[in-house]
Protein backbone atom coordinates (compact mmCIF):
# COMPACT_ATOMS: atom_id res chain seq x y z
CA UNK A 1 0.00 0.00 0.00
CA UNK A 2 2.79 2.39 0.93
CA UNK A 3 4.64 1.84 -2.30
CA UNK A 4 1.43 2.29 -4.22
CA UNK A 5 0.82 5.65 -2.55
CA UNK A 6 4.42 6.61 -3.15
CA UNK A 7 4.16 5.80 -6.83
CA UNK A 8 0.86 7.64 -7.10
CA UNK A 9 2.28 10.73 -5.43
CA UNK A 10 5.33 10.60 -7.64
CA UNK A 11 3.07 10.40 -10.69
CA UNK A 12 0.98 13.36 -9.66
CA UNK A 13 4.01 15.53 -8.93
CA UNK A 14 5.69 14.57 -12.18
CA UNK A 15 2.56 15.21 -14.21
CA UNK A 16 2.14 18.60 -12.57
CA UNK A 17 5.72 19.56 -13.37
CA UNK A 18 5.52 18.36 -16.95
CA UNK A 19 2.21 20.13 -17.51
CA UNK A 20 3.70 23.29 -16.06
CA UNK A 21 6.66 23.01 -18.42
CA UNK A 22 4.40 22.41 -21.41
CA UNK A 23 2.06 25.31 -20.60
CA UNK A 24 4.89 27.71 -19.89
CA UNK A 25 6.56 26.63 -23.09
CA UNK A 26 3.37 27.19 -25.08
CA UNK A 27 2.79 30.62 -23.54
CA UNK A 28 6.33 31.76 -24.17
CA UNK A 29 6.20 30.27 -27.67
CA UNK A 30 3.14 32.38 -28.48
CA UNK A 31 4.95 35.47 -27.30
CA UNK A 32 8.22 34.51 -28.98
CA UNK A 33 6.51 33.83 -32.27
CA UNK A 34 4.98 37.30 -32.35
CA UNK A 35 8.29 38.87 -31.43
CA UNK A 36 10.22 36.90 -34.04
CA UNK A 37 7.63 37.76 -36.66
CA UNK A 38 7.85 41.43 -35.75
CA UNK A 39 11.63 41.53 -35.80
CA UNK A 40 11.84 39.81 -39.16
CA UNK A 41 9.40 42.38 -40.53
CA UNK A 42 11.36 45.28 -38.98
CA UNK A 43 8.71 45.92 -36.35
CA UNK A 44 8.93 45.78 -32.56
CA UNK A 45 6.02 43.51 -31.72
CA UNK A 46 3.96 43.37 -28.54
CA UNK A 47 5.53 45.54 -25.84
CA UNK A 48 2.63 47.09 -23.94
CA UNK A 49 1.16 44.43 -21.66
CA UNK A 50 3.39 43.99 -18.65
CA UNK A 51 7.14 44.53 -18.65
CA UNK A 52 8.43 44.36 -22.23
CA UNK A 53 5.06 42.95 -23.26
CA UNK A 54 5.75 39.66 -21.52
CA UNK A 55 2.17 39.31 -20.28
CA UNK A 56 0.76 39.39 -23.81
CA UNK A 57 -0.12 35.66 -23.93
CA UNK A 58 -2.16 36.02 -20.74
CA UNK A 59 -4.01 38.96 -22.23
CA UNK A 60 -4.70 36.80 -25.29
CA UNK A 61 -6.07 33.97 -23.19
CA UNK A 62 -8.23 36.35 -21.18
CA UNK A 63 -9.66 37.75 -24.38
CA UNK A 64 -10.40 34.27 -25.76
CA UNK A 65 -12.08 33.14 -22.55
CA UNK A 66 -14.40 36.12 -22.51
CA UNK A 67 -15.50 35.65 -26.11
CA UNK A 68 -18.77 34.07 -27.06
CA UNK A 69 -18.62 30.41 -27.93
CA UNK A 70 -20.54 29.97 -31.17
CA UNK A 71 -21.59 26.59 -32.51
CA UNK A 72 -22.81 26.84 -36.08
CA UNK A 73 -26.39 25.90 -36.87
CA UNK A 74 -26.61 22.34 -38.21
CA UNK A 75 -23.09 21.55 -37.13
CA UNK A 76 -22.58 18.13 -35.64
CA UNK A 77 -22.64 19.34 -32.05
CA UNK A 78 -20.98 16.30 -30.49
CA UNK A 79 -18.03 16.10 -32.83
CA UNK A 80 -17.73 19.84 -32.88
CA UNK A 81 -17.05 19.63 -29.16
CA UNK A 82 -14.87 16.54 -29.32
CA UNK A 83 -12.54 17.93 -32.01
CA UNK A 84 -10.57 20.36 -29.85
CA UNK A 85 -10.57 17.87 -26.98
CA UNK A 86 -8.85 15.23 -29.09
CA UNK A 87 -6.33 17.74 -30.31
CA UNK A 88 -5.33 18.87 -26.84
CA UNK A 89 -5.40 15.39 -25.29
CA UNK A 90 -3.16 14.00 -27.99
CA UNK A 91 -0.81 16.94 -27.65
CA UNK A 92 -0.39 16.16 -23.96
CA UNK A 93 -0.44 12.38 -24.23
CA UNK A 94 2.94 12.36 -25.94
CA UNK A 95 4.52 13.64 -22.72
CA UNK A 96 3.79 10.28 -21.11
CA UNK A 97 6.89 8.79 -22.72
CA UNK A 98 9.17 11.75 -23.14
CA UNK A 99 12.12 11.72 -20.75
CA UNK A 100 13.45 15.13 -19.73
CA UNK A 101 16.74 13.82 -18.41
CA UNK A 102 18.38 10.78 -16.90
CA UNK A 103 17.70 9.97 -13.24
CA UNK A 104 18.73 11.12 -9.80
CA UNK A 105 18.71 9.56 -6.36
CA UNK A 106 16.20 10.85 -3.84
CA UNK A 107 16.66 9.25 -0.41
CA UNK A 108 18.34 6.33 -2.10
CA UNK A 109 15.49 5.85 -4.58
CA UNK A 110 15.99 6.31 -8.29
CA UNK A 111 13.78 9.05 -9.67
CA UNK A 112 13.47 9.27 -13.41
CA UNK A 113 12.92 12.59 -15.13
CA UNK A 114 9.79 11.94 -17.11
CA UNK A 115 6.30 10.74 -16.34
CA UNK A 116 6.91 7.10 -17.19
CA UNK A 117 7.92 4.93 -14.24
CA UNK A 118 10.41 2.82 -16.07
CA UNK A 119 13.25 4.77 -17.61
CA UNK A 120 13.12 3.30 -20.96
CA UNK A 121 9.75 2.29 -22.23
CA UNK A 122 10.71 0.10 -25.09
CA UNK A 123 7.94 1.39 -27.29
CA UNK A 124 8.75 5.06 -26.70
CA UNK A 125 9.29 5.97 -30.32
CA UNK A 126 6.31 3.96 -31.50
CA UNK A 127 4.07 5.65 -28.95
CA UNK A 128 5.13 9.04 -30.24
CA UNK A 129 4.39 8.00 -33.82
CA UNK A 130 1.01 6.65 -32.81
CA UNK A 131 0.04 9.79 -30.95
CA UNK A 132 1.09 12.15 -33.72
CA UNK A 133 -1.00 9.93 -35.98
CA UNK A 134 -4.03 10.44 -33.75
CA UNK A 135 -3.64 14.18 -34.17
CA UNK A 136 -5.29 13.85 -37.57
CA UNK A 137 -8.59 12.91 -35.94
CA UNK A 138 -8.85 16.17 -34.08
CA UNK A 139 -8.23 18.25 -37.16
CA UNK A 140 -10.35 16.22 -39.56
CA UNK A 141 -13.27 15.75 -37.19
CA UNK A 142 -13.48 19.41 -36.31
CA UNK A 143 -13.22 20.34 -39.97
CA UNK A 144 -15.97 17.93 -40.96
CA UNK A 145 -18.34 18.59 -38.07
CA UNK A 146 -18.38 22.36 -38.60
CA UNK A 147 -20.71 22.00 -41.60
CA UNK A 148 -18.69 24.50 -43.58
CA UNK A 149 -17.05 23.84 -46.91
CA UNK A 150 -13.86 25.63 -46.00
CA UNK A 151 -13.48 23.73 -42.77
CA UNK A 152 -14.19 20.46 -44.53
CA UNK A 153 -11.58 21.15 -47.19
CA UNK A 154 -9.08 22.08 -44.51
CA UNK A 155 -9.76 18.87 -42.65
CA UNK A 156 -9.52 16.71 -45.76
CA UNK A 157 -6.29 18.33 -46.82
CA UNK A 158 -4.78 17.89 -43.43
CA UNK A 159 -5.59 14.21 -43.34
CA UNK A 160 -3.99 13.66 -46.75
CA UNK A 161 -0.95 15.70 -45.79
CA UNK A 162 -0.45 14.15 -42.40
CA UNK A 163 -0.82 10.62 -43.67
CA UNK A 164 1.81 11.18 -46.34
CA UNK A 165 4.26 12.77 -43.97
CA UNK A 166 3.66 10.20 -41.27
CA UNK A 167 5.34 7.73 -43.59
CA UNK A 168 8.34 9.99 -44.07
CA UNK A 169 8.56 10.46 -40.33
CA UNK A 170 8.49 6.73 -39.71
CA UNK A 171 11.12 6.05 -42.35
CA UNK A 172 13.38 8.72 -40.91
CA UNK A 173 13.04 7.21 -37.47
CA UNK A 174 14.09 3.79 -38.71
CA UNK A 175 17.58 5.22 -39.26
CA UNK A 176 17.87 6.30 -35.63
CA UNK A 177 16.52 3.00 -34.38
CA UNK A 178 19.00 1.08 -36.55
CA UNK A 179 21.90 3.09 -35.15
CA UNK A 180 20.81 2.71 -31.53
CA UNK A 181 19.34 -0.74 -31.69
CA UNK A 182 16.50 0.23 -29.36
CA UNK A 183 13.10 1.89 -29.35
CA UNK A 184 13.64 3.47 -25.95
CA UNK A 185 14.18 7.21 -25.92
CA UNK A 186 16.62 7.05 -23.00
CA UNK A 187 18.73 4.50 -24.88
CA UNK A 188 18.68 6.67 -27.95
CA UNK A 189 19.88 9.71 -26.02
CA UNK A 190 22.56 7.91 -24.05
CA UNK A 191 23.84 6.42 -27.26
CA UNK A 192 24.57 9.94 -28.48
CA UNK A 193 26.89 10.83 -25.62
CA UNK A 194 30.25 12.40 -26.49
CA UNK A 195 29.01 14.33 -29.52
CA UNK A 196 27.95 11.18 -31.34
CA UNK A 197 24.78 12.97 -32.30
CA UNK A 198 22.43 11.29 -34.71
CA UNK A 199 22.43 14.58 -36.60
CA UNK A 200 26.00 13.81 -37.71
CA UNK A 201 25.51 10.06 -38.07
CA UNK A 202 22.28 10.36 -39.99
CA UNK A 203 21.91 13.83 -41.56
CA UNK A 204 19.41 12.76 -44.23
CA UNK A 205 17.21 11.30 -41.55
CA UNK A 206 17.33 14.54 -39.62
CA UNK A 207 16.36 16.53 -42.69
CA UNK A 208 13.44 14.21 -43.40
CA UNK A 209 12.27 14.26 -39.82
CA UNK A 210 12.52 18.03 -39.64
CA UNK A 211 10.44 18.51 -42.76
CA UNK A 212 7.93 15.93 -41.67
CA UNK A 213 7.52 17.67 -38.33
CA UNK A 214 6.72 20.90 -40.11
CA UNK A 215 3.99 19.05 -41.97
CA UNK A 216 2.79 17.25 -38.84
CA UNK A 217 2.41 20.43 -36.84
CA UNK A 218 0.73 22.20 -39.77
CA UNK A 219 3.23 25.01 -39.76
CA UNK A 220 4.25 27.08 -42.73
CA UNK A 221 5.42 26.12 -45.35
CA UNK A 222 2.97 23.23 -44.94
CA UNK A 223 0.05 24.95 -43.24
CA UNK A 224 -2.54 23.73 -45.73
CA UNK A 225 -5.24 22.87 -43.23
CA UNK A 226 -5.50 26.56 -42.43
CA UNK A 227 -4.40 28.47 -45.48
CA UNK A 228 -5.97 31.84 -44.94
CA UNK A 229 -6.13 32.86 -48.57
CA UNK A 230 -8.26 30.02 -49.88
CA UNK A 231 -9.87 28.46 -46.83
CA UNK A 232 -10.56 31.44 -44.55
CA UNK A 233 -8.90 29.67 -41.66
CA UNK A 234 -9.30 26.04 -42.62
CA UNK A 235 -10.46 23.46 -40.13
CA UNK A 236 -10.91 25.91 -37.24
CA UNK A 237 -12.89 28.56 -39.13
CA UNK A 238 -16.07 27.80 -37.22
CA UNK A 239 -14.48 27.78 -33.80
CA UNK A 240 -14.56 30.75 -31.52
CA UNK A 241 -13.67 31.65 -27.99
CA UNK A 242 -11.75 29.14 -25.93
CA UNK A 243 -12.37 26.29 -28.37
CA UNK A 244 -10.32 28.20 -30.89
CA UNK A 245 -7.90 28.96 -28.08
CA UNK A 246 -7.41 25.24 -27.53
CA UNK A 247 -6.41 24.73 -31.16
CA UNK A 248 -4.07 27.65 -30.84
CA UNK A 249 -2.57 26.30 -27.63
CA UNK A 250 -2.29 22.80 -29.06
CA UNK A 251 -0.43 24.13 -32.08
CA UNK A 252 2.24 25.70 -29.92
CA UNK A 253 2.43 22.72 -27.60
CA UNK A 254 2.90 20.54 -30.66
CA UNK A 255 5.69 22.75 -31.93
CA UNK A 256 7.37 22.48 -28.55
CA UNK A 257 6.84 18.72 -28.48
CA UNK A 258 8.27 17.99 -31.89
CA UNK A 259 11.25 20.21 -31.12
CA UNK A 260 11.74 18.31 -27.89
CA UNK A 261 11.54 14.97 -29.67
CA UNK A 262 13.90 16.16 -32.36
CA UNK A 263 16.48 17.29 -29.86
CA UNK A 264 16.16 13.94 -28.10
CA UNK A 265 16.43 11.91 -31.26
CA UNK A 266 18.97 13.87 -33.25
CA UNK A 267 20.65 16.60 -31.22
CA UNK A 268 21.99 14.53 -28.38
CA UNK A 269 19.11 15.22 -26.01
CA UNK A 270 20.27 16.06 -22.51
CA UNK A 271 23.87 14.83 -22.96
CA UNK A 272 26.28 17.53 -21.87
CA UNK A 273 28.70 18.88 -24.45
CA UNK A 274 31.57 17.81 -22.18
CA UNK A 275 32.11 14.87 -19.78
CA UNK A 276 30.16 15.42 -16.56
CA UNK A 277 33.30 14.79 -14.45
CA UNK A 278 34.60 18.20 -15.50
CA UNK A 279 32.13 19.96 -13.24
CA UNK A 280 32.55 17.34 -10.55
CA UNK A 281 29.05 15.87 -10.73
CA UNK A 282 28.38 12.17 -10.84
CA UNK A 283 25.59 10.44 -12.66
CA UNK A 284 22.60 10.32 -10.34
CA UNK A 285 23.13 13.63 -8.56
CA UNK A 286 20.27 16.08 -8.50
CA UNK A 287 22.26 18.99 -9.86
CA UNK A 288 23.46 17.01 -12.84
CA UNK A 289 19.85 16.19 -13.74
CA UNK A 290 18.98 19.84 -13.48
CA UNK A 291 21.80 20.83 -15.81
CA UNK A 292 20.74 18.08 -18.20
CA UNK A 293 17.21 19.47 -18.19
CA UNK A 294 18.52 22.94 -18.98
CA UNK A 295 20.69 21.61 -21.82
CA UNK A 296 17.69 19.82 -23.28
CA UNK A 297 15.47 22.88 -23.00
CA UNK A 298 18.08 25.12 -24.64
CA UNK A 299 18.37 22.77 -27.60
CA UNK A 300 14.59 22.61 -27.83
CA UNK A 301 14.15 26.37 -27.74
CA UNK A 302 16.66 26.79 -30.54
CA UNK A 303 14.63 24.36 -32.63
CA UNK A 304 11.41 26.18 -31.74
CA UNK A 305 13.04 29.39 -32.86
CA UNK A 306 13.91 27.67 -36.12
CA UNK A 307 10.22 26.83 -36.60
CA UNK A 308 9.29 30.50 -36.21
CA UNK A 309 12.15 31.65 -38.36
CA UNK A 310 11.04 29.37 -41.21
CA UNK A 311 7.42 30.39 -40.84
CA UNK A 312 8.18 34.05 -41.38
CA UNK A 313 10.55 33.42 -44.28
CA UNK A 314 9.06 30.84 -46.60
CA UNK A 315 5.75 31.13 -48.41
CA UNK A 316 3.34 28.23 -48.45
CA UNK A 317 3.86 25.49 -51.02
CA UNK A 318 1.21 24.60 -53.53
CA UNK A 319 -0.76 21.52 -52.68
CA UNK A 320 0.59 19.51 -55.60
CA UNK A 321 4.11 20.51 -54.62
CA UNK A 322 3.49 19.23 -51.13
CA UNK A 323 2.33 15.86 -52.41
CA UNK A 324 5.14 15.69 -54.98
CA UNK A 325 7.67 16.44 -52.31
CA UNK A 326 6.22 13.89 -49.94
CA UNK A 327 5.80 10.95 -52.27
CA UNK A 328 8.33 11.51 -55.05
CA UNK A 329 11.25 13.01 -53.17
CA UNK A 330 11.04 12.23 -49.49
CA UNK A 331 9.77 8.68 -49.75
CA UNK A 332 12.67 7.48 -51.98
CA UNK A 333 15.07 9.53 -49.89
CA UNK A 334 13.77 7.86 -46.73
CA UNK A 335 14.20 4.39 -48.21
CA UNK A 336 17.68 5.29 -49.39
CA UNK A 337 18.47 6.56 -45.92
CA UNK A 338 17.47 3.25 -44.39
CA UNK A 339 19.67 1.30 -46.78
CA UNK A 340 22.66 3.59 -46.27
CA UNK A 341 22.26 3.53 -42.50
CA UNK A 342 21.92 -0.24 -42.48
CA UNK A 343 25.11 -0.61 -44.51
CA UNK A 344 26.87 1.86 -42.24
CA UNK A 345 25.75 0.07 -39.09
CA UNK A 346 26.77 -3.29 -40.56
CA UNK A 347 30.25 -2.04 -41.49
CA UNK A 348 31.12 -0.09 -38.35
CA UNK A 349 29.65 -2.23 -35.60
CA UNK B 1 -9.74 19.24 -78.73
CA UNK B 2 -6.19 20.35 -78.32
CA UNK B 3 -5.46 22.40 -75.26
CA UNK B 4 -2.49 24.71 -75.29
CA UNK B 5 -0.39 24.77 -72.21
CA UNK B 6 -0.65 28.27 -70.85
CA UNK B 7 2.25 28.18 -68.48
CA UNK B 8 5.61 26.64 -69.09
CA UNK B 9 6.90 24.92 -66.03
CA UNK B 10 10.64 24.73 -65.68
CA UNK B 11 12.11 21.33 -65.06
CA UNK B 12 13.76 21.25 -61.65
CA UNK B 13 16.62 18.97 -60.88
CA UNK B 14 16.73 16.88 -57.73
CA UNK B 15 18.54 19.44 -55.58
CA UNK B 16 16.17 22.17 -56.66
CA UNK B 17 13.22 19.91 -55.92
CA UNK B 18 14.44 19.68 -52.34
CA UNK B 19 14.30 23.50 -52.20
CA UNK B 20 17.09 23.51 -49.66
CA UNK B 21 19.56 26.01 -51.19
CA UNK B 22 16.80 28.52 -51.83
CA UNK B 23 15.37 28.07 -48.35
CA UNK B 24 18.81 28.65 -46.85
CA UNK B 25 19.12 31.85 -48.88
CA UNK B 26 15.75 33.05 -47.65
CA UNK B 27 16.60 32.24 -44.06
CA UNK B 28 19.82 34.27 -44.15
CA UNK B 29 17.91 37.21 -45.57
CA UNK B 30 15.28 37.16 -42.87
CA UNK B 31 17.98 36.73 -40.22
CA UNK B 32 19.66 39.84 -41.56
CA UNK B 33 16.44 41.80 -41.27
CA UNK B 34 16.00 40.67 -37.70
CA UNK B 35 18.88 42.93 -36.76
CA UNK B 36 17.97 45.75 -39.10
CA UNK B 37 16.69 49.04 -37.63
CA UNK B 38 13.00 48.98 -36.77
CA UNK B 39 10.41 51.29 -38.26
CA UNK B 40 7.83 51.16 -35.50
CA UNK B 41 6.67 54.48 -34.07
CA UNK B 42 5.51 54.16 -30.46
CA UNK B 43 2.39 56.14 -31.22
CA UNK B 44 0.89 57.81 -28.18
CA UNK B 45 4.34 58.81 -26.92
CA UNK B 46 6.01 59.39 -30.26
CA UNK B 47 3.70 61.54 -32.29
CA UNK B 48 3.74 62.27 -35.96
CA UNK B 49 3.74 65.91 -37.05
CA UNK B 50 2.09 66.21 -40.48
CA UNK B 51 3.22 68.66 -43.14
CA UNK B 52 1.28 71.79 -44.10
CA UNK B 53 -0.29 69.98 -47.03
CA UNK B 54 -1.86 67.37 -44.76
CA UNK B 55 -5.67 67.18 -44.83
CA UNK B 56 -6.75 66.63 -41.26
CA UNK B 57 -10.13 67.68 -39.89
CA UNK B 58 -11.55 70.90 -41.41
CA UNK B 59 -11.55 73.87 -38.98
CA UNK B 60 -12.70 77.48 -39.09
CA UNK B 61 -9.97 80.12 -38.84
CA UNK B 62 -10.45 82.51 -35.94
CA UNK B 63 -8.99 85.97 -36.44
CA UNK B 64 -9.09 88.70 -33.74
CA UNK B 65 -11.58 86.66 -31.76
CA UNK B 66 -14.00 86.32 -34.68
CA UNK B 67 -14.42 83.82 -37.47
CA UNK B 68 -13.26 84.81 -40.91
CA UNK B 69 -16.24 83.09 -42.47
CA UNK B 70 -18.81 85.30 -44.18
CA UNK B 71 -21.44 82.57 -44.39
CA UNK B 72 -21.52 82.52 -48.17
CA UNK B 73 -22.45 78.86 -48.09
CA UNK B 74 -20.08 77.80 -50.87
CA UNK B 75 -18.41 75.15 -48.77
CA UNK B 76 -21.69 73.60 -47.79
CA UNK B 77 -22.70 73.67 -51.44
CA UNK B 78 -19.53 71.99 -52.73
CA UNK B 79 -19.15 69.40 -50.02
CA UNK B 80 -19.57 66.04 -51.79
CA UNK B 81 -20.57 64.35 -48.55
CA UNK B 82 -23.08 67.03 -47.55
CA UNK B 83 -21.38 67.34 -44.21
CA UNK B 84 -21.52 71.10 -43.67
CA UNK B 85 -24.46 73.15 -42.52
CA UNK B 86 -24.22 76.96 -42.51
CA UNK B 87 -26.87 79.43 -41.37
CA UNK B 88 -26.13 83.09 -41.97
CA UNK B 89 -27.01 86.07 -39.80
CA UNK B 90 -26.31 89.78 -40.02
CA UNK B 91 -23.83 91.65 -37.87
CA UNK B 92 -23.50 95.26 -36.84
CA UNK B 93 -19.98 95.29 -38.35
CA UNK B 94 -19.00 96.36 -41.84
CA UNK B 95 -18.56 92.68 -42.51
CA UNK B 96 -22.17 92.09 -43.12
CA UNK B 97 -22.80 88.43 -42.47
CA UNK B 98 -21.53 85.80 -40.15
CA UNK B 99 -22.53 82.18 -39.58
CA UNK B 100 -24.85 81.95 -36.62
CA UNK B 101 -24.72 78.18 -37.00
CA UNK B 102 -21.82 76.26 -38.52
CA UNK B 103 -21.78 72.51 -38.15
CA UNK B 104 -19.68 69.80 -39.73
CA UNK B 105 -20.79 66.22 -39.33
CA UNK B 106 -17.48 64.46 -38.85
CA UNK B 107 -19.03 61.08 -39.56
CA UNK B 108 -19.82 62.27 -43.06
CA UNK B 109 -16.71 64.27 -43.86
CA UNK B 110 -14.35 62.46 -46.20
CA UNK B 111 -11.45 64.90 -45.82
CA UNK B 112 -11.47 65.78 -49.50
CA UNK B 113 -10.53 69.40 -48.89
CA UNK B 114 -13.05 70.84 -51.38
CA UNK B 115 -14.39 73.21 -48.74
CA UNK B 116 -10.94 74.64 -48.21
CA UNK B 117 -10.45 75.01 -51.95
CA UNK B 118 -13.72 76.80 -52.61
CA UNK B 119 -13.78 79.20 -49.68
CA UNK B 120 -13.28 82.81 -50.86
CA UNK B 121 -12.06 84.00 -47.45
CA UNK B 122 -9.66 81.21 -46.53
CA UNK B 123 -11.96 80.75 -43.60
CA UNK B 124 -12.23 76.98 -43.58
CA UNK B 125 -9.01 75.03 -43.85
CA UNK B 126 -7.82 71.51 -43.32
CA UNK B 127 -5.89 71.30 -40.05
CA UNK B 128 -3.26 68.82 -38.93
CA UNK B 129 -5.55 67.23 -36.37
CA UNK B 130 -5.86 63.51 -37.09
CA UNK B 131 -7.00 62.18 -33.74
CA UNK B 132 -10.74 61.98 -34.08
CA UNK B 133 -12.77 59.73 -31.84
CA UNK B 134 -16.42 59.97 -30.94
CA UNK B 135 -18.49 58.02 -28.52
CA UNK B 136 -21.86 58.82 -30.09
CA UNK B 137 -23.41 60.23 -33.25
CA UNK B 138 -24.34 63.45 -31.49
CA UNK B 139 -20.81 64.24 -30.37
CA UNK B 140 -19.58 63.60 -33.89
CA UNK B 141 -21.34 66.77 -35.11
CA UNK B 142 -18.89 69.55 -34.48
CA UNK B 143 -20.32 73.01 -33.93
CA UNK B 144 -18.58 76.37 -33.89
CA UNK B 145 -17.12 75.91 -30.42
CA UNK B 146 -15.14 72.94 -31.64
CA UNK B 147 -14.45 74.19 -35.15
CA UNK B 148 -12.97 77.60 -34.37
CA UNK B 149 -9.19 77.54 -34.10
CA UNK B 150 -7.06 80.68 -33.67
CA UNK B 151 -5.08 81.69 -36.74
CA UNK B 152 -1.78 81.46 -34.84
CA UNK B 153 -2.16 77.71 -34.45
CA UNK B 154 -2.62 77.18 -38.18
CA UNK B 155 0.43 79.02 -39.56
CA UNK B 156 1.72 75.89 -41.24
CA UNK B 157 -1.38 75.35 -43.36
CA UNK B 158 -1.94 79.03 -44.06
CA UNK B 159 1.61 79.37 -45.34
CA UNK B 160 1.10 76.31 -47.50
CA UNK B 161 -2.12 77.73 -48.91
CA UNK B 162 -0.53 81.11 -49.73
CA UNK B 163 2.38 79.43 -51.48
CA UNK B 164 0.60 76.77 -53.50
CA UNK B 165 -3.02 77.73 -53.82
CA UNK B 166 -3.05 79.49 -57.15
CA UNK B 167 -0.50 77.59 -59.16
S1 LIG C 1 -13.35 68.13 -46.40
FE1 LIG C 1 -14.75 67.60 -48.04
S2 LIG C 1 -16.25 66.28 -47.04
FE2 LIG C 1 -15.17 67.31 -45.41
S3 LIG C 1 -16.39 69.06 -44.97
FE3 LIG C 1 -14.87 69.73 -46.47
S4 LIG C 1 -15.88 69.48 -48.43
FE4 LIG C 1 -17.09 68.35 -46.94
S1 LIG D 1 -17.05 78.97 -48.07
FE1 LIG D 1 -15.84 79.96 -46.45
S2 LIG D 1 -16.84 81.93 -46.17
FE2 LIG D 1 -18.28 80.65 -47.29
S3 LIG D 1 -19.54 79.72 -45.72
FE3 LIG D 1 -17.90 78.26 -46.10
S4 LIG D 1 -16.36 78.84 -44.62
FE4 LIG D 1 -17.76 80.52 -44.66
Amino acid sequence: METFLYILLMFVIKIAIVLAIAFTAAASAVFAERKVAAYIQCRIGPNRVGPKGLLQPFADVLKLIMKEDIVPYEANKVFHKIGPMITLTVAFAIYAVIPFGDFFYLNGEKVYLGIATSPNINIGVLFILAMTGLNIYGVTLSGWSSNNKYSLLGGVRSSAQMVSYEIVMGLALVGVILITGSFGLTDIVNHQDNWKWNLFLNPIGFLLYLTASFAETNRTPFDFPECEQELVNGFNTEYSGMKFGIFYLAEYINVFTVSLIMSLLYLGGWTLPFPSEWIGLEAGSFWLSLIQLVVLLVKTSLLVFFFFWVRWTIPRFKYNQLMDLGWKVFLPLGLLNIILTAIGVYCFK
Amino acid sequence: MKIDKVTKREKLNFLEKLYIPEIAKGLTLSLKYMFAPKFTRQYPEERWEPLGSYRGRPVLVEENGKERCVACGLCSRVCPAVAIEVQAAETADEKERYPILFEINMLRCIYCGYCEEVCPEEAIIMSQDYELTFSSRETAIYDKSKLLVPKEKLTNQLRFLIEYRNI
